[in-house]
């Protein structure tokens, strides 16, 4: 692998990124509302029951946590499908970079810009929110970020099969909010009708959100075995169709 | 012009063929590329020629025959071969937002070896755009760009697909200059173009290539000599006997007129001696007086019996 190549891609679009008009907005809105919904918020949830507390202290950080994966993967859509149609990949590929060191640096912009923001919105959460101070920020961290790569792999296989780019961000959002709606977060899974839950077991918010309100709530990794192990195989499975039916232009 | 000294091909190709599924695109094609040269692969849209260029890059694979480029094999050594050729592909674009310094700078960091950026964009007349974004710079220093991201690597054999289409004259005649310079670096250039002026102009040899098939190969006055082999003299008098002078002589195929011009269609170099002296062997008192040469788009035309720009 050449590391220097993918590194240098990887700044190179991260800072191209930032110069686009939504690249920066979106990397700092999140935080900016969190701030906001903080100050507006916060006073009151300081005297709320336990009950309320539990759901905005828990599953409001795993909600923002996969938004953020989910707009990192539209994101990536995107951008692969507007490259794709430019022949900006196809140049890339004349060069000696290694076809697959191009998409990796994509992924890495991705991962980097999501743990900036969460890191932000963490920064500013610690004012406002009655945020437990033992939340395990490293390993909440962590597991976002392998549930983003997971989601991601997922995107590279919606990138694949997107036709034009203007296609990309509504193909991407049809197929991936359907997902997140079904993911447990909003509904127990137990209460979904029985073909959304089989669904619900073969996407990986089901799994991306047991494993981030586990870790949140401070379990160990050892209780979320199952959780990684099955987003690991969704990753191998996307990234294999991917590959063979990525399409370069 | 400067003649290429050394002659030794550096790249080959053997017979290749392309599919798509049920389209031929290219179909059985063969030709060298000598060392130091210029060669163009001249044909209309859509004729293969992309197609074949890619396939020498090493970013297609040909379904059959064999392709070499400085001894290596674009499908098995593609990695080899990207640090010592350089490419410009046709209607690609870069990130919007990557300035012309970032994307130089970028690129030369891919190469073990690599030109000094700053000097290359200065020759390039890029200088005072390093730091605009792509997005903001015109056709012609898009493609000002490209060459010196084709350049950076400093390599043996430049490929420039459908270089100057969609630039305005003028800045398709710099381009042109540029790429005279690439050759008296010592570089081989292969490219594709739709535009028989350019090939005429700029082409040591070309090959044509229609319907994916080559239908001949050599320098453009050759093709030109060996295809289209008559000549046209329009001679503009009110001397009545002069047709009938002409259509007199040897070389001459024929004789209209239309008005005052006469139009003189034969064969050979010594048709146009031929006019002169009957001219003045006769006395006869000219108005005007032009020579219609045949050009690379009359040889087109006579070999696929269509216009290129069909």
């Amino acid at each position: 692998m050449n590391f220097r190549g993918l590194f240098g891609l990887t700044w190179l679009e991260i800072k191209i990124f930032l110069r686009e008009p939504l690249g920066v907005f979106g990397t700092v809105l999140p935080a900016l509302i969190f701030i906001g919904a903080g100050r507006v918020f916060g006073p009151r949830m300081r005297t709320a029951s336990p009950d309320t507390l539990s759901i905005v202290s828990v599953d409001v950080p795993v909600f923002a946590a996969l938004m953020l994966a989910v707009s990192a993967v539209l994101s990536l859509v995107a951008i692969i499908a507007i490259y794709r149609e430019g022949g900006i990949l196809r140049r890339l590929r004349a060069t000696p970079l290694r076809p697959y060191t191009i998409l990796i640096a994509h992924v890495m912009v991705k991962l980097i810009l999501t743990a900036a923001t969460i890191a932000l919105m963490f920064l500013a959460g610690r004012r406002d929110y009655p945020v437990a101070a033992t939340v395990p920020l490293a390993s909440f961290t962590v597991a976002v970020l392998s549930a983003t790569v997971c989601i991601l792999s997922l995107g590279f296989l919606i990138a694949s099969l997107v036709p034009t780019a203007r296609f990309a961000q509504p193909l991407g959002t049809l197929i991936l909010y359907p997902m997140f709606a079904i993911s447990g977060l909003f509904l127990p899974l137990d209460r979904l009708p029985r073909l959304l839950q089989i669904i619900a077991r073969v996407t990986p918010f089901s799994y991306a959100v047991s494993l981030l309100r586990g870790i949140w709530r401070g379990d160990g990794w050892a209780v979320h075995v199952g959780d990684l192990l099955a987003m690991a195989g969704m990753f191998l499975v996307f990234t294999a169709v991917s590959t063979r039916v990525f399409r370069w232009e | 012009m400067g003649a290429p000294v050394t002659r030794s091909p550096v790249i080959h190709v053997a017979s290749i063929r392309k599919t798509y599924g049920r389209t031929v695109a290219v179909d059985d094609v063969s030709f060298a590329v000598e060392q130091g040269e210029i060669f163009g692969l001249i044909g209309p849209n859509g004729a293969g020629k992309t197609t074949t260029m890619e396939c020498v890059e090493g970013l297609r694979q040909p379904d059959r025959g064999d392709v070499s480029v400085l001894g290596l094999s674009p499908g098995r050594d593609a990695h080899a071969l990207q640090e010592r050729i350089g490419v410009q592909l046709q209607e690609s674009q870069l990130q919007k937002r990557i300035t012309v310094w970032e994307a130089v700078s970028f690129w030369s960091s891919l190469y073990r070896k690599s030109l000094d950026g700053a000097h290359l964009i200065e020759q390039l007349g890029l200088s005072d755009k390093r730091g605009a974004w792509f997005m903001t710079l015109s056709g012609g220093q898009k493609q000002r760009l490209f060459i010196a991201l084709a350049l950076i690597n400093d390599p043996e054999v430049v490929f420039l697909d459908e270089l100057t289409t969609g630039l305005d004259p003028q800045a398709r005649r710099a381009i042109w200059d540029l790429v005279r310079d690439i050759r008296q670096r010592g570089k081989t250039v292969f490219l594709t173009t739709h535009l028989m002026e350019e090939a005429e102009r700029l082409c040591d040899r070309v090959a044509i290539i229609d319907h994916g098939r080559i239908v001949d190969i050599g320098a453009p006055s050759e093709l030109v000599d060996r295809h289209c082999p008559e000549r046209t003299v329009i001679v503009a008098t009110e001397d009545p006997s002069a047709a009938q002078r002409f259509a007199a002589m040897p070389q001459v195929d024929s004789v209209t007129s239309q008005g005052l011009e006469l139009t003189v269609r034969g064969h050979g170099d010594d048709l146009i001696t031929a006019v002169i002296h009957s001219l003045a062997d006769h006395q006869i008192r000219v108005l005007d007086f032009r020579t219609e040469l045949p050009t690379l788009e009359d040889v087109f035309l006579k070999l696929t019996g269509h216009a290129i720009r069909a």
